[in-house]
């Protein structure tokens, strides 16, 4: 199955990733061959029950107790751009 | 010999004997990478001035009797996993400053063992590809032939063990990441069960199929040092409290009565005849040895690379949406807080990683899970499952680790499927959890190395270390790259 550029554009929305003209072409045959490949699953029988992500064991959970993993100034330090104890960025609501 | 020829055993003897100063051991190994690393290129980061002050403290416990199996011992660390204060890359130009700023829960526990960390190594980005080509940074030489490829994701890894510049390292393998480089690198490379080892501070890749695991030049190294970093954690709710045993004391000399498998679905069509002759020579070994060898079938196996291809990516597009330029890495400006992803996501990033979320966010796109990703998880069980009949009848197997000798730069870089289906013989054990390791096994005719990949049930790693140990005795395979 063939990928469209338009379907290449969504993709690339969906990951916030934006490509040029040529980039696009070349993506819409890469993905189309990798697809391609992985249609083979198809030819599977697969029934499997509904616990699809089912692990051995039940899920481990650690006691719900606060503690400093990592020092606050640590964390906010990498940012590109702060506001006191904030992540600072550009508005999200017009 | 040269020092840096040395395995952690001998280094550990020599340094608790007082043969040899821990200041000696790294100063050499440090020295070793001055001369090498400019052509071999393993390491991204090397910290020499934190190496040599922590090689004199390890000289202190030595001298005052608190030291530990690992005291002293130069290891390298793959640039995906976080040691506090060190640069912490993943081959990315989106991490290219970022400095770590917590030890990841493997560093935290060899750190109680004291060993010595020398530097951070070479990577495919964010561990996606097959022979570090993908690095940001330039990619690794393999060092038994500096035109080739040291395989991948965890080549500098591989490369740094096999030239000498490390006594071990650590590694992660999402599809083969540690066991491929380290067949094509001459060494031993291990990818434990999903769930042995605690992946807090590692970035995450495929986080169903990551693993840490360990490169060393011999069997029992890799032992000494698994011994130290599995078991659960409680960062990581995926690492499962089974009982680590005393792997060292588990080594075998013989295989008397152990049953192998040969899957004979990865003994078809398609491998270098060299490399197949070298991988029945080896079964030959375990005969000698005693084991009893048998065909099984993991009928499923034609499909592990697709399960792969599918699960990987989603994983890979949902853990990498947090290279945002928010909150950490490269940042770069726009007039909307949406542009800001999109510059910084689409400069930061390379062409591989951006395939590969592509196919991830496809996949898992409104009209399109059901038939991939969904698909894919049930596909996933049966494989799982045809491991687990398989084990009902044999102790462990054996296959190739790779179907083919290291390539030269280029050659498959052009075509991303082509690079995919060199996956082939590794991808299955982490789609089904079970552990691997490769055991170097022979040499081409070029004199490039051939691994051989053991592979054991869930959580029984000690077949592994006992059967790779006593088929590298029998074996007595003596090779060393020239540089």
């Amino acid at each position: 199955m063939a990928i469209s550029q338009e379907e290449v554009e969504r993709i690339a929305r969906l990951a916030r990733l934006k490509f040029d003209g040529p980039e696009k072409t070349k993506l819409q045959t890469e993905l189309s061959a990798i697809l391609n490949y992985v249609d083979q699953l198809k030819e599977v029988e697969a029934k499997v029950s509904e616990s699809e992500f089912e692990t051995e064991g039940a899920n481990l959970m650690r006691d719900d107790v606060a503690e400093v993993l990592i020092d606050r100034e640590e964390l906010l330090g990498r940012a590109p751009t702060r506001e006191g104890n904030f992540f600072k960025v550009k508005s999200v609501l017009d | 010999m040269e020092l840096t020829d040395i395995t952690l055993k001998e280094a550990s003897r020599k340094l608790a004997s007082k043969g040899i100063s821990a200041r000696e051991l790294v100063a050499a190994f440090l020295n070793r990478v001055k001369q090498v690393d400019k052509s071999v290129h393993a390491f991204l980061s090397v910290y020499e001035n934190e190496a040599l002050a922590c090689a004199d403290e390890a000289d202190g416990r030595i001298l005052d009797g608190t030291s530990f199996s690992l005291t002293g011992i130069p290891y390298a660390v793959k640039d995906c996993i976080l040691v506090k204060g060190a640069k912490a890359t993943a081959g990315s130009k989106i991490l290219e400053n970022y400095i770590a700023p917590y030890d990841a829960t493997v560093i935290k526990k060899l750190k109680d063992q004291t060993p010595v960390m020398i530097g951070k190594t070479n990577m495919d980005e964010f561990a996606m590809g097959s022979s570090t080509e993908n690095s940001a940074f330039g990619p690794t030489k393999n060092p038994y032939d500096l035109d080739r490829v040291p395989g991948g994701s965890s080549g500098g890894s591989a490369a740094a063990v096999a030239a000498g510049e490390a006594i071990f390292a650590l590694g992660s393998d999402t599809g083969g990441s540690v066991r491929q480089p380290a067949a094509f690198c001459g060494v031993v490379g291990l990818k434990p069960t999903y769930g042995r080892v605690s992946r807090h501070g590692l970035m995450a890749m495929g986080s169903s199929l990551d693993q840490i695991g360990v490169f060393s030049k011999t069997v029992e190294d890799c032992a000494i040092v698994f011994g130290q970093i599995a078991g659960t954690d409680e960062r990581d709710s995926t690492s499962l409290p089974q009982p680590v045993p005393d792997y060292v004391n588990l080594l075998k000399e013989d295989l008397k009565g152990i049953k192998v498998g040969m899957p004979k679905e990865y003994f078809g069509d398609g491998m270098d005849k060299e490399v197949r002759k070298v991988i029945e020579d080896s079964i030959k070994v375990f005969e000698r040895l005693g084991a009893i060898i048998e065909e099984v079938s993991l009928p499923h196996s034609k499909y592990a690379l697709s399960v792969y291809y599918v699960i990987m990516p989603v994983e890979v597009s949902a853990n990498l949406s947090r290279y945002d330029g928010i909150r950490y890495g490269l940042s770069l400006p726009g007039q909307t807080l949406e542009e800001v992803y999109y510059n910084t996501r689409s400069e930061g990033l390379g062409s591989e990683t951006k395939r590969r979320i592509m196919i991830g966010a496809y996949a898992s796109s409104a009209g399109y899970y059901d038939a991939y990703y969904k698909k894919a998880i049930q596909v996933r069980r049966l494989i799982r499952q045809d491991f687990v009949e398989a084990f009902k009848k044999v102790d462990i197997m054996v296959t190739p680790t790779s179907p083919n000798r290291p390539w030269k730069f280029g050659e498959k870089s052009k075509d991303p499927l082509l690079m995919y289906l060199e996956d082939i013989f590794t991808v299955g054990l982490n789609v089904a959890g079970v552990p691997g390791i490769s055991v170097p096994s022979g040499v081409l005719e070029d004199g490039l190395p051939v691994g051989l990949q053991i592979i054991a049930p869930h959580f029984a790693e000690e077949r592994l270390f006992a059967s790779g140990h006593a088929f590298e005795k029998a074996l007595d395979l003596k090779i060393k790259p020239k540089l």
